[in-house]
């Protein structure tokens, strides 16, 4: 196997103050699709293009953030070995029974440093839509909205970045594929656990477990132009965008769904190998890292979480 | 552009008269062929004109030169060896005309290619 | 580490029966940059999103074709325990001394049972031009030409097609991502190392060795479009194209160097994980399969080869 441990992010638990409005914001803004609602009023959505249960859950809640993020690993045993890892790190861990979430096999969970829960899991079982797999055509539904292709990564606003490196290197085996150095430490770090520029991202922040935002992948940056349509057509509230990272090289815009989570919607983005460096940036920079075009902060990228 | 244009006879293996084009001085005389084909000129072919790379690379567009003078680009020497060229066998796509002339065409792999066609039902 | 063995296609050799003419289509049209030339008149060249020191070796001939294919693995002992594998499959393997092409440690080569050499390496230099990682810009040194982004896959022909999977499958370590399966056997296999839909791919074929094409990778469709003016505003031969492809879904062009070796650029390609199934093809849908819009082949595809 070429790929071992963590594969890929594989959902996120969002919390929405009026579900109906998320609904229809995720599905028919967004272009994801419902699975199911379960018994406790959670709502499970999936990409078209994607073939596990599901990538997004809805919690209707009195306030917005993350829940959780989970990522899925290759299988059973490398489950307990991480269970292991992470408890000889020192960090507690819980298990998880099958079936909390629908599809979705037993988990791990546990909170790390930066005050985000994070959760890993094996077993899953597929739903519709999914791609096609005998003679298969481009899609099997036709994309919808702004034709999100799947749930990508996260960004998360924390404290003791530095320590949250430490393990996801370390613990999970991801690999730094790139950082925001400044004078006083460490700002940002992008972690991939395969071959994308990012499947988790932190940034230090004071307040623990904030949530940033939930990216969804898109074909290319004509798709980025069409979302940003979307966006005003529909009144969504805009964040910044189309632009492009310097960071990843990923060309995005960023929007709020309506309890105000944001959302990034992106194409593009390099290509990561182990081997390969970690590409860094400093102050003098990290305007162009973060946007490519701006070459500006804005203050609400940085201090505007939920 | 030179405006120098000659007559190309093309026939199939089987010595059958497959038709003309006019093809150029500084023209590749199996696009001359190409043309000729896309006005509907050729008839006889055992398929249809045998177009790979145009390039002298991959083999498919073999012939034997029964008339005339032309000159030649490079040619991959797995299709057209040294005792090959001696007998006026080149690849269509890396020759130009110096003056009228005609072909037959001996393509490459004739088996090969029917045989995957076949297994395709193409 | 989560991508261990093999990590990527890293460099392809081909024979030229022009060395002047595929320099220059290979920097000016292509987009890729001349690293240097060996005293033995071999080009190597790269394309500048590429760290390694290059990803293309020419070679003057009087034919054309595939001399070898080089794939990069993670550590110089995963050669040595490749090396076991592969003898112990009963394939012989030569040794191929570090600096036998410039900036490439020490080499394994075997020739597989379709008749093709290919070879792992785990040690390569880097060389100019190639990404920044200190504040870095999306690109170093501006496209041009196609804009060539990396040298992503080649797809070979010859013959022992289920023999070459049993080999890259069990040996290798690499997936099956998508398969044809026609009446009389298997007709086509693309083969992934990592999340790419395919690293190298054949198709059934007679004679043993041959040659189907290169790719190269571009960022989007709307670069396939201006791949396309390229090819017509310069008499490159063409192939097909612009279309996609049903399998891997990427969208693409073909077009022949001046020695006749069958290029193709493409953009976009599914995301594969070792946990999804492998899709499949059959007689009915394979026209639809190769060219998602023609829905035919074209005998050209099946059998022109270098």
């Amino acid at each position: 196997m070429a790929m071992t441990g963590v594969l890929r992010p594989g959902f996120i638990q969002i919390r929405v103050m009026d579900m109906e409005a998320a609904k229809e914001h995720y599905i028919k803004r967004i272009g994801l699709h419902q699975v199911m609602e379960g018994d406790d009023g959670r709502v499970y959505l999936k990409a078209a293009d994607e073939f596990d249960h599901h990538s997004i859950v809805l919690r209707k809640a009195d306030d917005a953030g993350c829940d959780l993020m989970a990522f899925k690993v290759l299988d059973e045993e490398t489950l307990d070995g991480f269970k292991k890892r992470i408890e000889d790190y020192g960090i507690e861990v819980d298990e998880v029974r099958a079936g909390e979430q629908p599809g979705i096999g037993r988990r791990i969970s546990f909170v790390i440093t930066s005050g985000h829960r994070i959760e890993l899991y094996s077993n899953c079982d597929q739903s519709d839509p999914k791609p096609g797999i005998f003679n298969s055509h481009i899609w099997s539904v036709e994309p919808h909205g702004m034709r999100a292709r799947r749930f990508d990564h996260a960004l998360f606003y924390g404290p003791d970045i530095d320590g949250v490196l430490d393990f996801f290197t370390k613990v999970l085996d991801f690999k730094l594929a790139e950082k925001v150095q400044m004078p006083d430490g460490l700002l940002g770090i992008w972690l991939t656990c395969g071959m994308k520029a990012h499947d988790i991202a932190f940034v230090k922040h004071p307040e623990p477990g904030k949530f940033h935002h939930v990216s969804f992948e898109l074909e290319n940056w004509n798709d980025v132009g069409r979302a940003a349509d979307i966006i005003t057509n529909f009144n969504i509230s805009i964040d910044i965008g189309p632009t492009r990272h310097g960071i990843t090289y990923g060309q995005t815009i960023y929007f709020f769904d309506p309890s105000g989570n944001r959302n990034e919607v992106f194409a593009g983005g390099y290509t990561y190998y182990p081997d390969l460096p970690t590409r860094a940036w400093d102050e003098r920079d990290v305007g162009k890292a973060i946007f490519y075009y701006e070459r500006q902060l804005n203050e609400a990228f940085l201090s505007v979480v939920t | 552009m030179s405006e120098q244009r000659f007559n190309i006879d093309v026939e199939n293996i089987n010595a059958e008269f497959c038709g003309s084009s006019t093809g150029y001085a500084d023209e590749r005389v199996l696009v001359s062929l190409e043309r000729a084909q896309g006005f509907g000129k050729l008839k006889n072919l055992p398929k249809r004109l045998p177009v790979g790379c145009r390039r002298g690379g991959c083999g498919i567009c073999r012939a034997r030169i029964l008339e005339g003078n032309y000159k030649r680009d490079p040619m991959s020497r797995e299709y057209v060896t040294l005792e090959d060229e001696k007998e006026g066998l080149v690849l269509l796509c890396a020759i130009y005309p110096l003056s009228d002339l005609k072909v037959r065409l001996e393509p490459k792999c004739v088996k090969n290619v029917e045989a995957n066609s076949q297994s395709l039902e193409i | 580490m989560a991508l261990t063995g093999v990590l990527r296609p890293g460099f392809i050799q081909l024979r030229v029966l022009d060395m002047a003419a595929s320099v220059e289509y290979y920097t000016k049209r292509i987009g890729f940059h001349v690293v240097t030339k060996g005293e033995d008149g071999r080009v190597y060249l790269k394309a500048a999103d590429e760290f390694d020191h290059h990803s293309l070796v020419l070679r003057q001939a009087d034919t054309a074709g595939l001399d070898l294919y080089a794939f990069k693995v993670r550590k110089d002992e995963d050669l040595d325990s490749f090396k076991k594998r592969i003898e112990d499959y009963g394939i012989e393997v030569d040794d191929v001394r570090a600096g036998e092409q410039p900036g490439i440690g020490r080499r394994i080569s075997f020739v597989i049972e379709s008749g093709h050499r290919i070879e792992l390496y785990a040690q390569a230099e880097m060389s100019e031009p190639k990404p920044l990682i200190h504040n870095p810009d999306v690109w170093s040194v501006e496209p041009h030409g196609m804009r060539a982004r990396r040298m992503d896959h080649a797809l070979l022909y010859g013959p022992n097609i289920e023999k070459v999977l049993n080999f890259f499958v069990k040996v290798l370590d690499f997936e099956c991502a998508e398969r044809v399966d026609m009446p009389d056997g298997l007709l086509a296999i693309w083969l992934t190392a990592g999340m790419k839909a395919h690293d190298i791919a054949f198709v059934n074929h007679p004679e043993p060795g041959k040659f189907h094409h290169v790719a190269f990778e571009l960022e989007d469709w709307k670069d396939v479009g201006n791949a396309a003016d390229i090819i017509t505003r310069y008499n490159i031969s063409i192939d097909i194209g612009p279309t996609r492809h049903g399998i891997t879904r990427g969208q693409t062009i073909y077009f022949f160097d001046p020695s006749g070796n069958r290029c193709e650029v493409f953009a976009g390609g599914y995301t594969y994980y070792p946990d999804h199934p492998t899709r499949t093809w059959d007689e009915k849908e394979i026209g639809r399969g190769i060219f998602y819009y023609e829905r035919q082949l074209n005998d050209a595809f099946l059998s022109v080869v270098t």
